[in-house]
Order: structure tokens, then sequence, then C-alpha cells
């Protein structure tokens, strides 16, 4: 019997229960659209947070200073300044997995042009910084090594410092008032967005590093640096890097034996790992409920079919009096199961599609889509089908066509 | 002429717990081709079983049976359920026609469980309706038909697959006089053709158009007349 007349036969069964077929799709039906709707709203989730953590940038680690103790009163972590610009280029030149560092210091304070002020954050960098954290500039030029060498007054602003100085005017080549010292406006930084930690990265201003030393940060040494950022040459080597810097800084710091370090490093794929564990988490969690409902739906299945079996006893019977074998009997009640949930899975998928961009559309949350999982979805409602259809359809299989044929 | 069926010794024993009921107790009889035959017998006397029996929808507890020269009491289900397609074709009582599915699909089931394509199928369930006289009711549904056309639909049937026997279980049952006598003339005509036919009946004047009366009772075969 060729496959097209099982299928014949398995639609026009459903089509003379329309509306029982309709109501027993129903489960598998709302069991899909949430699989697919939670889904996209799962991955749109974890796309936020990617997206964030990579506005950090890539393979990153950070050195800040550790604390020290004055009169009794130990300062909290960072509050000690032992890391020097020279630290900085030993760990470029003697550190093989590293691929890039930058030192920076860290202020804040107001900063005024014209007769408008807003309170900030003021970093001091080098050029690598921004090639770090694969930050961009929308307008005008970045920050260069003779900036840094020769201490130059220039500043780069990010967006929100720009916007809410300068609003919509162009702000480069004007100058800027940080701390009363005039800057000159050099350039406006791409937009980044929220932090992971939800702060505004673009409310910040940038100065070279030497600028920012001498001028903004008081300092006993002009050659202190708040924290190090630094870039492992790849994922794989980012753990290899911080050792490599943290030996190297022991032995530069003199820190042998028990003593406690004068620095920390902090790995930001660490950060990355939490997120992640946190959206799988997440998912596996929607998976769990969207397959107990899937789960619902497939008995309803079962439940129906069972049904359909014992009303069309004599029809089984006939067909197995014309010369219908166990296994053609088999497949068509099975054809039918499946046709079911896949046709429910149809529906379904379109529904959870729609409901998440409603969803995207009211949040103003992405959502994502995939093919992935509709295929997953689309053969999960097949293998639910499958799995709740073939005990109604063994027990179709199994009848003894005398008792089938007389059956009223 | 060949023998179409030959039964030798056929017992049939149902067991109830621990109750056993013999229901045929050792029959034996032959049925040439071209025959047509009526299997008599009041309600109990083995008629029906031995029907099973040839209908290959269920099988002896001892005895052999021979369809066509086959021996079907070695074969497995289905071996059996291809018989059934190829050798045997059905009449009922009830009819028992699909519902909601047109007279033409009705009579091309057994070509679909035969495995033909959907022309072929198409061409010989049409001839078939034409042979039963119902040509221009192909689309109709059962319940658009009345009780003799039915019953024609059902034996368009069991002639699409060139069937070496025919086996009709009381066709006349739920028939009114007119339409018996017509279904009856069918069989007849048929049977002219060469169509070997056995039929189930209890009513003698049913039983009459037949060429060989086999009247069961009790299990056994009580009488053979031609």
């Amino acid at each position: 019997m060729d496959f097209l007349q099982t299928l014949k036969i398995a639609l026009r069964a459903l089509r003379t229960n329309k509306m029982r077929s309709f109501l027993t799709m129903l489960g598998i039906i709302i069991g899909i659209a949430s699989v697919i709707a939670m889904m996209a709203v799962g991955s749109g989730a974890s796309y936020v947070i990617s997206q964030q953590i990579a506005s950090i940038g890539s393979n990153i680690i950070l050195v800040i200073p550790g604390s020290t103790t004055s009169g009794g009163l130990r300062t909290g972590s960072g509050g000690a300044q032992t890391l020097t610009s020279d630290d900085v280029k030993a760990i470029m030149a003697e550190c093989p997995s590293v691929d890039l560092a930058s030192g920076t210091v860290r202020s804040s304070g107001q900063v005024v042009y014209g007769n408008m002020n807003w309170s900030t954050v003021i970093m001091g960098g080098t050029p690598e910084l921004f090639e770090i954290r694969e930050w961009g500039i929308a307008n005008g030029r970045g920050i260069t090594q003779q900036d840094v060498d020769g201490a130059v007054k220039v500043c780069l602003l990010g967006q929100t410092v720009a916007d809410n100085l300068f609003g919509s005017a162009d702000p480069v080549g004007n100058i800027v008032r940080i701390k009363k010292i005039p800057f000159t406006v050099i350039g406006v930084l791409e937009r980044k967005g929220q932090s992971p930690q939800g702060t505004d990265q673009d409310d910040t201003l940038f100065v070279p590093l030497r600028t920012a030393q001498r001028n903004l940060v008081r300092s006993q040494h002009t050659n202190n640096v708040g924290a190090l950022i630094v870039k492992a040459k790849s994922k794989e080597l980012l753990t290899k890097a911080e050792e490599e810097i943290n030996s190297l800084l022991n032995q530069r710091h003199r820190i042998t034996g028990g003593k406690e370090p004068d620095f920390s490093t902090r790995n930001l794929s660490e950060i990355l790992a939490v997120a992640e564990q946190s959206s799988k988490a997440m998912s596996l969690l929607l998976g769990a409920v969207a397959s107990i409902s899937l789960i619902v739906g497939g008995i309803g299945i079962m439940n129906i079919m069972l049904v359909s079996v014992t009303e069309r006893t004599r029809e089984i019977g006939i067909r197995m009096a014309i010369g219908a074998k166990k296994n053609d009997i088999l497949l068509q009640f099975m054809t039918e199961a499946v046709l079911l949930t896949m046709l429910g899975g149809l529906i379904g998928i379109a529904l959870g599609a729609g409901g998440a961009m409603v969803v995207s559309r009211m949040l103003e949350w992405p959502t994502l889509i995939s093919f992935q999982s509709i295929s997953i979805a689309f053969v999960f409602s097949g293998a639910v089908g499958i799995f709740f259809g073939f005990y109604p359809a063994r027990k179709a299989a199994g009848l003894n066509p005398i008792d089938a044929l007389r059956y009223e | 002429m060949s023998k179409v069926i030959a039964l030798t010794d056929i017992r049939r024993v149902f067991t109830m717990g621990d109750q056993q009921f013999e229901a045929l107790k050792g029959v034996s009889y032959s049925i040439s081709a071209g025959e047509f035959v009526a299997i008599m017998g009041a309600s109990g006397s083995g008629k029906s079983t031995c029907m099973n029996i040839l209908g290959c929808l269920d099988r002896p507890t001892s005895g052999q049976y021979l369809l066509d020269g086959l021996d079907v009491g070695a074969m497995n289900t289905n071996q059996l359920a291809d018989i059934r397609n190829k050798k045997l074709g059905f009449v009922f009582q009830g009819f028992n026609l699909l519902a909601r599915t047109p007279a033409v699909e009705n009579v091309e089931l057994p070509l679909v469980y035969a495995g033909l394509h959907s022309r072929e199928r198409r061409e010989k369930a049409l001839a078939a309706m034409q042979q039963v006289g119902l040509a221009g009711k192909e689309n109709n549904h059962p319940s658009q038909l009345s009780g003799g056309q039915q019953q024609r639909v059902a034996i368009a049937r069991a002639l699409v697959n060139n069937p070496a026997v025919i086996l009709a279980d009381e066709p006349t049952g739920n028939l009114d006089s007119s339409s018996t006598a017509e279904i009856m003339s069918l069989f007849t005509t048929l049977n002219k053709q060469g169509i070997t036919i056995i039929m189930v009946t209890h009513e003698h004047d049913v039983a009459a158009y037949a060429g060989r009366q086999i009247t069961f009772r009790d299990g056994n075969i009580i009488g053979d007349t031609k």
C-alpha cells in the first residue's frame, strides 16, 4: 500500500471529525507555541546578555591594585597605587599570551562647555585601551600615542556626555573645561550601551593617560596607573595570560613567600560563564515547562486515537477482510496520529512565532526565532505523534478481523 | 473441473475458560471451479465458523484446507491477508462499505492493499462497477445509495481483484424481496460467467438460486444436494 494513499485515508479520517481533530490538536498547538515563544524570548535574553558582555571587549583580564594599610587602616581593593606604566610595558614585552595592555586612571569630575555642565567619569588611557575594548570612533579622531607621550590636553567624549553638553551640535574642535583645565574635543566615541552591571558605558570622557596622570589625578608618582586592562591573544590563552601576568607582577613587585600580593587579576570570562550558566538554567526551565505541555497534548492524542480505534473497529475489520495486513492498519493509525501532531506543530510554530513577535513589539525585548528551534519543534511534534500514536495503532492492528467485523 | 476448495476433516474447537466447544466436528467437502453453492443451517450449526475458515479469517484447529491448491493452514497472518486480498472476495450481510467514501473508492479498496497504482485501480474499479450495473453511481457515497445498490457496490468490490471464489455471508439478509431478487439474479449472471460463489443463507428460496446446497447441523454436514 503506497504512502500517498495512507496519507489520503488519514486526511479523510481527520476531516470527518473536524472539531474533534482541532480540539485534539490544541494540546500540541499550545505546547509547541509555548516552546517556540519561550525559546525566542529566552534566546533574545541571552542575546542581550552576550551583547552586553561583548561590549566590554573580548578575552579581557583586569589587573587592579591591592589594598594598603596606613596607620592601621586598610583601604579597599584598588586603594593602593601600586601599578605603574612600567608594569604595562613589562606585561606587553614579557607575557607571550598577552595581545595588548593599557594602563588606565579613573577619576570623576565636572565637565563644562559654555553654560552647560555635566558630571561624568574621566578615564585616562592609551590608544590600546580602545582596541582592547573594541570601541570605535563615531566622529573625529581617537587618542594617539603622540597625545599620550606629549600629555596633550585633548579629550574623547562618550555619546551620553556629548549629548548632554552639545545636544545635537558637533562637539569636535570645541574646548571643554575639565576640573577647570581647558581640553580640546578631538572626537566622539561610538555608542556602547549598558554594561552587564547596568551602568551607562557612554557616560565617560577619555583623555590621554599621561595627561590624566599629570593634571587630573592626585598621586605620589605621575607614573602610577589605577588599573590595567589586558587582552589575551585568544580565549584559550586567557588563563595562561592571567598566570603570566601574576608571576611577572609578583616578580616585579618582589612578592615572595607568604607576602600578600599588592594587586589582583580578574578574568571577564568568569562573568561570561555565570551569565551563560544562568541563561542555560533559564532555557532548561522553559524547556521543562514546554515538554510537560507537550506530554499532556500527547496524552490527549492517545486518548482520542483510542476512541477512534474503537469507533472504527468495523472499518478495521472490513479493511482486514479485504486484505489489509497488520502493518497496513498500524501505519494508517500512526499516520493519522503523526499527521495530527505535525499539523498541530505547524500551527503551534506559527502561533509561537507570532506571539514572540508581539512580545518583542510590546515589551521592546528582542526575540530570536531560530531555524533550529523551529525544526526541533517540528521534529518533536512528530515524535510525540509516533510515541503516543503507537499504542492505539497497535491496538487497532491487533484486532481479530472476525470480531471486528461483527462489532456494532 | 479443478477443485477450488478442498476441506479434509476440518475441526474447530473454541476454548472458553475450561469449557471446550467443538463448532466443526471433522467436516470434509470440496467445491469445483464455477460452482454456485449455498451453505445452509440453523444458527449454531457451524456454518458461520466454516465460512470464517473458508474466508481465511479463522484457522481450523485440525484438518487440511486447500484453496486453489494452496495449503492455507500453514500460512501466517500476513500470508492469509494476501490470500484474502487476491483469492477471495467478500460480500457481507450488512454491506460493510466505508461510509463517507465514494462508491468507486470502496470498490478500489482491495486494489489499494494489493499495491496497484491509482490509474490501474480506477480502471478496474470502473469495470467492476459496470459489471454489477452501477455505471454512473461511481461518486455516490454509500448513504446516497439504496440497500440493493450498496450490496452491488460490495459485490463489485469482491469482484475487482478477480478472486478464485466469492464468499457471501447472508447477502440478502438486510434486503427487501425485490432487492433480493435483483442481487440473486446478479449472482446467477456472475456464476454463468464462470465465477465460483459460496453463499451462506438460511432462506430456502434464496438457497434455491444456487446449484448445490450443503446443510450443516451441530458441526456436521447433514446434506449435500445438487
